[in-house]
């Protein structure tokens, strides 16, 4: 019986990924565990349980050690966790939010992130993003769930200098996404290289 | 493109949006005891507001929350943005 392997739904993108120039540069983030967490009030109580304060406020996300929180909703956020399978995030996330009120699911498999990185990454995102990125207003902390290319994701900055974000999108429209952002870096590569 | 402003993420562009529809349309007390009349009133019979009305709208590309929103039908300007827990704002 064939053996099934999971199989990143950009692989095909990785050679055109490796030949952007270092303004434009995009990398596949590898797979993490995500568990989408509802909670109805956070406070001392939820932050002991999940040891990590969860941001409230709206379009953030803290940094939790071995992943991310990212604000969803008043009542809604998402965790990652680099170090833990699916499974064991969504049973640990589940057994501290259940005694109070809240649940934890398992969308492990519904996004995967973009690592966009460089000078010029900022001007690529803005040719469809309505968002103003810049770094005054986008700094590090700030997340949205927004429209890229149309297509929807959430994005996050992880500097201060408006060089360096992720892109959480579904992984069905990863490869269209791929494919925008690709066409969006164009003007950003040069002749000879393509 | 105009931009709506969800009482959560801030100003956002239109497309975002999805419509509700009229707000504060409140479900039948005696749900029992409605006539099909009464039903077809409840489910079916909006305002048509020229001017200020209020309305449902859902950050669908967003947070996809609900919140409502007194809009002026004939400019479509959106005058106040308000959570569901708010009470409908007075308006001049």
């Amino acid at each position: 019986m064939a053996e099934l392997l999971r199989t990143h739904p950009l692989m095909a993108w990785s050679r055109a990924f490796e030949r952007l120039p270092e303004p434009v540069g995009i990398t596949v983030e590898p797979f993490v565990a995500t568990a989408d967490v509802r909670l109805a009030s956070v406070g001392a109580a939820a932050s002991e349980a999940l040891g990590v304060d969860l941001p409230t406020v709206p379009n953030t996300w803290v940094p939790t050690g071995t992943g991310r929180a990212v604000w969803l909703g008043p009542d809604e956020w998402l965790l990652s966790s680099t170090t833990e399978t699916p499974e064991q995030l969504e049973a640990r996330i589940r057994a501290a939010v259940l005694p109070l009120g809240g649940s934890a699911t398992d969308v492990s498999a519904q996004r995967i992130g973009l690592r966009l990185t460089g000078a010029r990454v900022r001007d690529v995102l803005a040719k469809g993003c309505s968002i103003d990125l810049h770094p005054r207003v986008f700094a590090r902390g700030s997340s949205a769930q927004t429209s890229l290319g149309q297509a929807g994701v959430v994005l996050m900055a992880l500097s201060d200098a408006g060089d360096d974000y992720v892109v959480l999108v579904r992984s069905s429209f990863a490869g269209y996404l791929a494919d925008w952002l690709l066409d969006a870096a164009l003007e950003f590569t040069t002749t000879h290289d393509s | 493109m105009q931009l709506i402003e969800c009482p959560w993420c801030g100003p956002r562009e239109e497309v975002e949006f999805s419509y509700g529809g009229q707000a504060h349309v409140p479900y039948p007390d005696t749900p029992g005891e409605l006539t099909d009349e009464e039903w077809a009133r409840y489910v079916f019979f909006r305002d048509n507001t020229r001017g200020r009305f209020a309305e449902r709208w859902h950050h669908s590309a967003g947070c996809r929350r609900w919140f409502n929103a007194i809009r002026d039908t004939a400019t479509y300007r959106f005058e106040r943005v308000y959570r569901l827990d708010e009470p409908r704002p007075v308006t001049p």
